[in-house]
């Protein structure tokens, strides 16, 4: 599975990100791990020692459980008309029952209330991060190509807000880095494009595997802010702006990073 | 004029002297790019001036910039290579750029490490104060004040 999932298909996006002219600080977006150490890069790629994996086969074996009050996840995405491949690319997308913008952790909680009578998980949650990996995975090499307008703009606006403004005692945006200065050497890391793509990851400092918004927490901590709850409208929001800034960016989860 | 302008203006003044008293840095004391008055008594000190360079808990410098013979593993290149930085910049000038860059540079990415006023969203342990003490700043000026290439 796994290894026919990396030669998925490479859907290439002809809408660019319609971002301002020069508003980020790159032509085409760059995935973090061009800047990664080649070791590290070289533990991403290779799929048997990945780490990551383990929890992408933790959320192959979830997926096919049945819950107590219902089907399985894999009874509904059977691969037919509900597949989730190539699916993870376009979140954070808008849910059409409530309008409200779902990143995958709300899309996978909403399933199981909503089909399974199961209760949300915690987001960070073993489970939770098994079954994102999992469906993450399943776009592994399926360029990213989220919708930013209509009931997802207000969403995009806020999170490109928060993405600009100056935080914390250091006073920085993401901005100040991820825009202007990626390539430099930020003490043992090189900045990358701050994009969202190879998360959920395996972080080596972290020892673990972690959310796109456990990443954006230490990112704010990093400039003395006080960082947002993961799971928290604000982040959820900041993540659609990040894929949008990465429209046309090879998913890359389980990725490894430092 | 009309008193709801006059209001207007008033509330503009409070509001300017607010904003002037909460930055530690003011514009008396600021003379051309530089802040010419030491912010202590005590002279720096800068054998405790490089260990605020380097050290993750003070000023943390490195992260940034780069001081050649340095023993600090991984030091960051964010900012100018402050090797001869003593030779360019009179303490001064340099006690501006550290306290109050914004000043001199809008938008600049070096962080302001003696200023309180004007952040935002602030980490709890970290609000209300700037990142260095004034005899921090002071201190690392003299351990940067030796550094002539
Ligand atoms: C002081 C610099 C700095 C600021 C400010 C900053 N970051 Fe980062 N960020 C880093 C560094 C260093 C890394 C680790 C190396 C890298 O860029 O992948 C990182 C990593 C990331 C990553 C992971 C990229 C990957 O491929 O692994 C994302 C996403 C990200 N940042 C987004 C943000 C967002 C959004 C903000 C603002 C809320 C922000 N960053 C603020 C320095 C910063
Ligand atoms: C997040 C990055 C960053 C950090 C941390 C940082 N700086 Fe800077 N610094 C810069 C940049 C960038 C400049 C150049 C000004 C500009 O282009 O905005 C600069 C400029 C300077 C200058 C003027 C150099 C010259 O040649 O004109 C001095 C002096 C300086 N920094 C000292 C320090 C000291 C001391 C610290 C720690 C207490 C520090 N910096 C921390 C980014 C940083």
């Amino acid at each position: 599975m796994r290894r026919l999932g990396a030669l998925a298909l490479l859907a290439l996006s002809a809408c660019g990100p319609d971002m301002a002219k020069g508003e980020t600080g790159f032509e085409t977006p760059q995935s973090g791990s061009a800047f990664l150490k080649p070791d590290t890069r070289a533990l991403q790629s290779d799929d048997f020692a990945n780490p990551g994996f383990l929890w992408v086969d933790r959320g192959e074996a979830l997926f096919a459980r049945a819950s107590e009050g219902g089907p399985a996840c894999a009874s509904c995405h059977d691969g037919g008309e509900h597949t989730l491949e190539g699916v993870a690319a376009r979140y954070p997308a808008i849910d059409d029952q409530t309008g409200e913008l779902f990143n995958l952790e709300r899309r996978i909680n909403a399933c199981r209330s909503r089909h399974q009578g199961e209760p949300p998980l915690e987001h960070e949650s073993e489970a939770l991060l098994s079954l994102t990996a999992y469906v993450a995975h399943l776009s592994r090499g399926v360029a990213i190509d989220v919708e930013t307008g209509g009931a997802a703009r207000p969403y995009y606006e806020a999170g490109r807000e928060y993405f600009f403004t100056r935080r914390g005692q250091f006073n920085l945006s993401c901005h100040h880095c991820h825009d202007r200065n990626w390539g430099q050497s930020l003490r043992g890391d090189t900045i990358s494009q701050g994009h969202p793509n190879g998360f959920p990851a395996y972080r080596l400092e972290w020892e673990s595997f972690g959310s796109l918004h456990r990443r954006l927490r230490d990112c704010d901590t990093g400039v003395r802010a006080a960082p947002y709850p993961a799971g928290s409208d604000t982040y959820v929001a900041l993540e659609l702006y990040l894929a949008a800034r990465a429209n046309g960016l090879a998913m890359e989860s389980p990725g490894v990073r430092r | 004029m009309k008193p709801g302008w006059l209001m207007l203006a008033g509330l503009a003044l409070a509001g300017a002297c607010r904003e002037a008293s909460g930055r530690l840095v003011t514009d008396a004391m600021v003379t051309g790019d530089a802040i010419t008055a030491p912010l202590t008594q005590t002279p720096g000190d800068p054998v405790r001036g490089k260990a605020v360079f380097t050290s993750r808990e003070a000023g943390h410098c490195v992260l940034c910039h780069r001081v050649e013979g340095l023993e600090a593993p991984f030091q960051g290149n964010v900012g100018p290579d402050l090797s001869a930085v003593g030779a360019r910049l009179s303490p001064g000038q340099m006690r501006l750029r550290i306290a109050d860059p914004t000043r001199l540079w809008p938008d600049t990415v070096m962080p302001a490490y003696y200023r309180t006023n004007g952040l935002h969203q602030v980490a709890a342990g970290h609000k209300g104060e700037p990142v260095l003490s004034a005899q921090e700043v002071e201190d690392v000026i003299a351990y940067l004040s030796q550094l002539e290439g």
